[in-house]
C-alpha cells in the first residue's frame, strides 16, 4: 500500500514522557518520499527532526501511525525482520561518524557488506571503488584517527552507499564540520542527486538547500513548509560525473 | 560604486571595460547583474569631481569605452580614505521588524504567515549563493565572497525562526486570553 514513494508516513507521532511531561516530538506527520528525491528537513535543534529520521529508518517505533519502507510496513514489523531491511535498504549518516577506531577506513566501508554475508573480495573491491568515489582511494588504509573529520564523514557515506541501499539517511552530517569540510560533502551529496539515490538529510544547516530537491522546514514537531527547490539555481551550474 | 572604481584604477590606467571584467572577475557569479553603463556613468561623474582624467586612445573613435583612465592625485587620496574607513554597511531588519509589527497590530496579514514567506526567499538566496560556491571551478577569491554572503543569509535565517517562535507564542497567548 505504498504507491510510488520510497518512503511513506502517515499519522506518525512520537511521545516521550508521560501527562503533564509529555513531549510530542514528532506531532501527526504525513510524508511521502519518491524515489531518486533528495529532501532536506530542516530545522532548530529539539524540532524533531532526528527522532523523525529514525522513525523513518526504523530505528524507533512511532507511538502512533504508520511507515512504509520500499513497500515494508515497517512500524509494526519484528524487530528482526526490521533489522534486516535496515541492512539490506537503508544507508545512516551521522553527525558524529560512527565509525569503528580500531578499523582502516575500507574495512569501515566493507563491514557492512560483510555481515550481509558477501564474499570477501567481492566486499573489498566494491569498498575501494566507493572510496575512490568519495576522493579517498589514497586513504584506504588509514584508520579514522589519522583522517580529517570531513574525510572521516566522506569514509561513513561510502559505507552508507555499500549495501547499494534504496535510501541513504543522513542526521546533521555536517554538524561537526568546518566550512571547507561542509563543501566536501554537499558536493558529494549533489553527486548522489545526480545519481538519482533517494537522500533524506535533516539538519539545522540550511546550506543543505544547495543540494536539495525539496526542503521542508519543520518546527515543534511538525512539518510548517514545504518547497520544491531544485532545477532553478539561477547562475549555477551542477557537479557533473556520474556516480554508479 | 565611487570608491570600488577609483581603488580598481590604482594599479593602473585602465579602459573602462578592462575596469568592468576586473570588477566581474573578482565578484564571480554576483558580478553578473553588473551593466557596463554604471561604470562609464561613474567614470564621467568622477572626471568631473577631478578624481581621474582621461585621454582618448589613438585613432579609436572618441567614446567613454575607448578612453583610458587615470587616477589623479585627488583621486588617489580618495582611494586611501576609502581604504583606512571602516564603515560597514548593515542589512535592513527594522523595516521587516516594523512590517511585523504593523501587519500584527492592525490585523493586515499574519505575522508567521509573512516570516515563512519571507524565510522562503532568504533559503532560496542561500541555495543560489551555496550552490554557486560548489562548483569546482569558483576562483578561491570568489569563494570566499559567496561564503561571506551564505553566513549572512544564516544570520538571517536564525533570526526569523526567532521572529517565528515570538509571533507563534503571541498569537497562541491572544486565543487563550480571549477563550
Amino acid at each position: 500500500m505504498s504507491g510510488s514513494a520510497l518512503l511513506r508516513a502517515r499519522g506518525v507521532t512520537r511521545w516521550y514522557g508521560r501527562e503533564s511531561a509529555l513531549v510530542r516530538a514528532v506531532d501527526e506527520v504525513d510524508l511521502d518520499v519518491p524515489a531518486g528525491q533528495t529532501l532536506a528537513i530542516i530545522g532548530p535543534s529539539g524540532c524533531g527532526k532526528s527522532t523523525l529520521l529514525h522513525l523513518l529508518g526504523g530505528l524507533q517505533r512511532p507511538t502512533d501511525g504508520e511507515i512504509w519502507l520500499a513497500d515494508h510496513r515497517i512500524d509494526a514489523m519484528s524487530e528482526r525482520a526490521l533489522a534486516r531491511l535496515r541492512r539490506d535498504h537503508v544507508g545512516f549518516v551521522f553527525q558524529s561518524f560512527h565509525l569503528m577506531d580500531e578499523l582502516t577506513a575500507v574495512e569501515n566501508v566493507e563491514l557492512a557488506a560483510l555481515l550481509a554475508g558477501q564474499p570477501p573480495r567481492r566486499a573489498r573491491r566494491r569498498a575501494l571503488l566507493l572510496l575512490d568515489r568519495v576522493g579517498l582511494a589514497d586513504r584506504a588504509g588509514h584508520l579514522p584517527s589519522a583522517l580529517s573529520g570531513g574525510q572521516r564523514q566522506r569514509v561513513a557515506i561510502a559505507r552508507a552507499l555499500s549495501n547499494e541501499p534504496q535510501v541513504v539517511l543522513a542526521d546533521e552530517p555536517t554538524g561537526n564540520l568546518d566550512s571547507a569540510a561542509t563543501l566536501e560533502v554537499l558536493r558529494l551529496f549533489e553527486e548522489l542527486r545526480l545519481a538519482g539515490q533517494t537522500l533524506v538529510v535533516v539538519t539545522h544547516d540550511a546550506r543543505i538547500a544547495a543540494v536539495a530537491d525539496r526542503v521542508i522546514s519543520m518546527r515543534d514537531g511538525s512539518f510548517v513548509d514545504d518547497s520544491r527547490l531544485a532545477g532553478t539555481a539561477a547562475g549555477a551550474g551542477t557537479v557533473r560525473g556520474g556516480w554508479r | 560604486m565611487q570608491d570600488v572604481v577609483l581603488a580598481m584604477l590604482a594599479k593602473e590606467p585602465a579602459y573602462g571595460y578592462e575596469l568592468r571584467s576586473r570588477m566581474r572577475g573578482a565578484l564571480g557569479p554576483l558580478g553578473e547583474a553588473m551593466n557596463a553603463g554604471q561604470i562609464y556613468v561613474t567614470l564621467t561623474r568622477l572626471a568631473k569631481a577631478g578624481l581621474v582624467t582621461s585621454e582618448r586612445a589613438e585613432g579609436l573613435p572618441d567614446r567613454p569605452d575607448r578612453r583610458v583612465y587615470t587616477l589623479t592625485p585627488a583621486g588617489q587620496q580618495r582611494v586611501a580614505a576609502w581604504l583606512a574607513e571602516v564603515s560597514w554597511p548593515k542589512p535592513d531588519l527594522s523595516e521587516f521588524h516594523l512590517k511585523l509589527v504593523a501587519a500584527a497590530a492592525a490585523r493586515l496579514a499574519d505575522p508567521v504567515a509573512l516570516v515563512d514567506a519571507q524565510r522562503r526567499e532568504v533559503l532560496r538566496r542561500l541555495r543560489d549563493a551555496q550552490r554557486a560556491a560548489l562548483e569546482r571551478s569558483v576562483d578561491p577569491v570568489v569563494g570566499l565572497l559567496l561564503e561571506g554572503v551564505v553566513l549572512r543569509l544564516r544570520a538571517d535565517l536564525e533570526w526569523l525562526e526567532a521572529c517565528e517562535r515570538m509571533w507563534t507564542d503571541r498569537d497562541r497567548a491572544g486565543r487563550k486570553a480571549k477563550a
